[in-house]
């Protein structure tokens, strides 16, 4: 099967426009008899549903949560990226384009790209129409700020909650038309399968995660909204929840998986504790702003930070990116952090963690504050009180989460951070209207592979979920439904509905009757520290083959000796997590293999085979501009398609921070 | 700071399902580290108990970060334990000694009906919500954002009244089973915007009629719910709320 991802032609910015010009469209009558189900209620889930219900489809909306409110776009914490200009710094739909094409060291697909940019604007005026509170400055208007690396200011933030702001405005669209009848919700229900019939998407098998019971749900069209799989690694600032069975349920049904391997490992995180550990939790990037990041230039160094001296102290982001020192993208930040730990210089309890000091930035900032005072005199303490309030005001609420998790003041003791898997850009492959390999399946948000190649800059994931949801797919979804307007809704008693209800419940069965010994958790921690080893920050050629092997062998171990407690048709925890972490232990040895046909080192994929003499990551466009696209073919087996990438706009060129 | 392991009591409210009678089951775990999370000591009690062929304990969780609302559990009395302004999520180990004995309950109240153990069901919230806490505008209605300069303290308030996490720790603290507080931050919230000015009426007049619909008692000015709210959301949105419902009862009365 040949990749055709359908970008219109003509030129870059007019493409989107003239989409829209010549999209087929569904009258309002037709759209009253198409039924459309929307798996996931994040962002990109409830913009969808809610828009989709607006227009007049009749929509079937599903969340594992127990409210679409919880769903994990709530936890981003920096902003959202839009080109408005609003500081009149000279930012564009094309920079933004450009920022973001670059910023995925050139494995995205340009157009996507351009679209995103285009309607980014309109997401800012959508939000602050429902009554999403941004932060305003004192005459009225929004503010903004600068992320990730970025030359311009142009992230839209609300304290270090935007995540939770913009889901809160999308689910409350979302529960107007529910009201309106036009969306029913099914919360706590989990997708566990597509109904395929003739070739097309008509359907979900869903289970009711209270009662236990499957459903069969009829839809002319199924949109994936699941999100990410960086679970797939057990530990990572995902919520315990997040999940790739949807996404994966569909490859097994012919949807192709693009980058599998793409994996965005965020540097700022509070480090593993210990082995109780069940999830990491994210330090915005924002803090790198204004922190110092550094490790004691001794190796095993156990003195108190405080009492190593400045010329003890090896700032090495500042070492060996003088240019963008500690504000260098993330992939960067991440693999120096990693090579410091490697060689003997972390710090803390497990050795495997850096301090972000804020010791500098307080003191800088203090003797601002005395300045404008006129304190000329002040000495250390007055500055250095003055100083915290500052910061205080700027970053108060991840201090006090820090605080909080650790039990230590970061203001008097350098934090203490190390990187943690944080997003996946891999995902479902879709074209360019988000239409995976099966007719009438699409996957939005970071459940599709688009719009951030091999590396995601800061304050883009809510941008992404937003436009797909809001703006993308209900042009792009009538395109495809204005020809299924003489499809009758198909009974879920067709023998496609049957079967595949059937073959989940005997899945589930296979499940609790394996009766072994192992724990659910204790395999799933098992593949988190094998593909953390092995398809983490640095990756090899022999090391992913090991990987590949180890994975057979725990899948093999899992389906014969895992311990999953309770029964079928009742609220069991256990058991959904079961399903997760087999679907979980399937991707993982995906990712390797994609990992390992990936001979060259990307973003945030570093192939340790290749790499400049300074240790730098090397790309090679030669061989690698493409989507890896991977078809399943049964057990343990996918055939490899590509697409090639093209670059009309943004020419490749190797990424320097130095 | 000086990390320590401790053996504690635990005493966990148990009930098959929503139809069952429950009670408490007293367990015991060792070696618990003062640096692990609430929840994480659970997930150890969870897998001590699956170990020994026994059903582990169902509670609510999800982003582990204090921002998806999702967990729940009464602990010693307390919604979300003994720190102030947390969930139960952020709530770490150190907060105990050795031998403490700990008593852990689902949320109490007619409107959140419990349907297994330590999880209940709060769609109660939900229908609140969708009786008028929105503001009607579909997509692609909109104007550009800085078309309206919004006063930044009313922003700020609006914010504020915003970081709501919809937990319902002010439901199950409050004697009365009241969600004036969760109500009174979204009116608040939208009431303090122009954006939400049409609707000002009939929204709060709709989501406290679904409340009372519900089955959530009435205020009674305990405090209760802004001392227990993980977020910080202050009672002056109650007060807010009921400003606003006398206005619109006053004005839909002259209609």
């Amino acid at each position: 099967m040949a990749l055709d991802a359908k970008i219109p032609q003509g030129e870059m910015d007019k493409k989107w426009n003239d989409y829209k010009g010549h999209v087929k469209l569904v009258n309002p009558a037709n759209k009253r008899k198409i039924e459309v189900i929307v798996v996931g209620t994040g962002l990109a889930g409830a913009s969808a549903a809610a828009s989709l219900g607006e227009m007049g489809y009749k929509v079937k909306a599903f969340c594992f949560q127990d409210s679409p409110r919880r769903a994990h776009s709530i936890a981003a914490q920096g902003g959202i990226n839009a080109a408005k200009n609003y500081q009149n710094d000279g930012d564009s739909v094309f920079r933004l384009f450009y920022d973001t094409v670059k910023g995925g060291d050139y494995r995205a697909r340009e157009a996507n790209v351009h679209r995103l940019a285009e309607v980014s604007t309109s997401i800012i005026d959508q939000c602050v129409a429902q009554g999403v509170p941004f932060a305003r400055e004192y005459g009225g208007l929004l503010s903004n700020r600068s992320f990730g690396g970025t030359q311009v200011q142009r992230t839209f933030y609300a304290a270090g909650q935007t995540g939770q702001q913009l889901l809160l405005g999308a689910y409350s669209a979302l529960e107007r038309q529910v009201a309106l009848g036009n969306v029913k919700m099914y919360a706590r229900h989990e997708m566990l399968d597509i109904v395929k019939i003739e070739d097309k998407a008509r359907g979900i098998i869903a289970r009711d995660l209270i009662s236990g019971k499957t459903e069969r749900h009829f839809g002319h069209a199924v949109l994936l909204c699941t999100g990410g799989y960086g679970n797939v690694f057990y530990l990572s600032t995902n919520a315990m929840g997040s999940n790739v069975t949807a996404a994966w349920k569909a490859h097994k049904k012919g949807a192709f998986f693009g980058n599998p391997c793409f994996t965005q490992i965020h540097p700022t995180c509070i480090p593993v504790s210990g082995d109780h550990q069940s999830k990491l939790t994210l330090m915005s990037e924002s803090l790198r702003n204004d922190g110092r990041i550094w490790v004691p230039k001794q190796k095993g160094d156990n003195r108190n930070p405080k009492d190593i001296p400045e010329n003890e102290r090896d700032y090495y982001l500042e070492r060996r990116y003088p240019a963008f020192g500690n504000l260098v993208p993330r992939d960067v930040a991440s693999r120096a952090a990693k090579e410091r730990c490697d060689e003997g210089y972390g710090v803390g309890t497990t050795k495997m963690a850096v301090y972000l000091d804020y010791k500098d930035a307080i003191m800088r900032y203090g003797k601002i504050e005395a300045g404008k005072h006129g304190l000329n005199n002040a000495d250390d303490k007055t500055i250095f009180d003055l100083g915290k309030k500052v910061v205080e005001e700027k970053y108060g609420n991840l201090f006090e989460m820090y605080a909080k998790i650790t039990g230590e003041n970061p203001y008097e003791i350098p934090m203490r951070i190390y990187p943690a898997v944080h997003y996946t850009m891999g995902g479902l492959w879709v074209d360019y209207e988000l239409q995976t390999t099966v007719s009438g399946l699409y996957a939005l948000g970071e459940a599709n592979f688009s719009d951030h190649g091999a590396n995601r800059l800061g304050a883009s994931a809510l941008m992404q979920g937003l436009a797909d949801g809001y703006f993308v797919i209900p042009y792009t979804l009538g395109n495809y439904l204005a020809d299924e307007i003489r499809t009758n809704s198909i009974s879920t008693d067709h023998p496609a509905f049957l079967e595949a209800e059937k073959e989940v419940n005997n899945r589930l069965n296979l499940l609790l009757n394996i009766n072994g010994k192992q724990t659910v958790e204790s395999f799933h921690k098992r593949l988190g520290k094998i593909m953390w080893d092995k398809c983490g920050m640095a990756r090899s050629e022999s090391g992913l083959k090991e990987a590949i092997d180890q994975i057979q062998q725990l899948k093999k171990e899992f389906w014969s000796d895992v311990k999953i407690p309770g029964a079928i048709d009742e609220f069991n925890t256990e058991l959904d997590k079961a399903g997760r972490v087999a679907d979980f232990i399937e991707l993982g040895e995906l990712m390797c293999k994609d990992a390992l046909n990936r001979n060259e080192s990307c973003g945030g994929h570093f192939r340790e085979e290749s790499q400049t003499e300074e240790g730098e990551a090397k790309r090679d466009d030669d061989n690698y501009s493409y989507v890896a696209a991977w078809e399943n073919k049964g057990d343990s087996n996918w055939e490899l398609h590509k697409e090639a990438l093209s670059f009309e706009i943004v020419k490749p060129s190797q990424r320097s921070y130095k | 700071m000086e990390h320590y392991h401790m053996n504690l009591t635990l005493k966990v409210w148990r009930q098959k399902n929503a139809k069952m009678k429950g009670n408490l089951e007293t367990y015991k775990v060792k070696d618990i580290s003062s640096e692990m999370s609430f929840l994480e000591m659970f997930d150890v009690l969870n897998e001590q108990l699956i170990i020994e062929g026994k059903e582990p304990i169902a509670f609510d969780h999800d982003c582990r970060e204090g921002i998806c609302g999702m967990c729940s559990m009464y602990i010693n009395g307390q919604a979300h334990g003994p720190w102030q302004n947390n969930t139960t999520c952020q709530l770490h180990m150190r907060a105990f000694k050795d031998g403490d004995t700990i008593v852990v309950e689902p949320w109490r109240s007619s409107a959140f009906p419990v349907l297994k153990d330590l999880v209940v069901d709060r769609s109660s919230f939900d229908r609140i919500i969708q009786a008028g806490g929105y503001i009607s505008v579909n997509t692609g209605n909109a104007v550009d954002a800085n078309a309206m300069p919004i006063d930044k303290k009313d922003a700020d308030n609006a914010f504020m009244a915003a970081a709501c996490i919809g937990c319902g720790a002010c439901v199950a603290t409050c004697k009365n089973g009241s969600a004036m507080l969760f109500v009174g931050a979204k009116v608040s919230q939208l009431s303090l915007l122009p954006q939400g000015e049409p609707e000002r009426e009939s929204r709060v007049l709709n989501m406290v009629a679904q409340m009372d619909k519900e089955g959530f008692g009435n205020c009674t000015n305990t405090y209760a719910c802004e001392a227990e709210c993980p977020k910080g959301i202050s009672i002056a949105n109650i007060a807010r709320l009921n400003s606003e419902f006398l206005i619109a009862g006053l004005s839909n009365e002259e209609n």
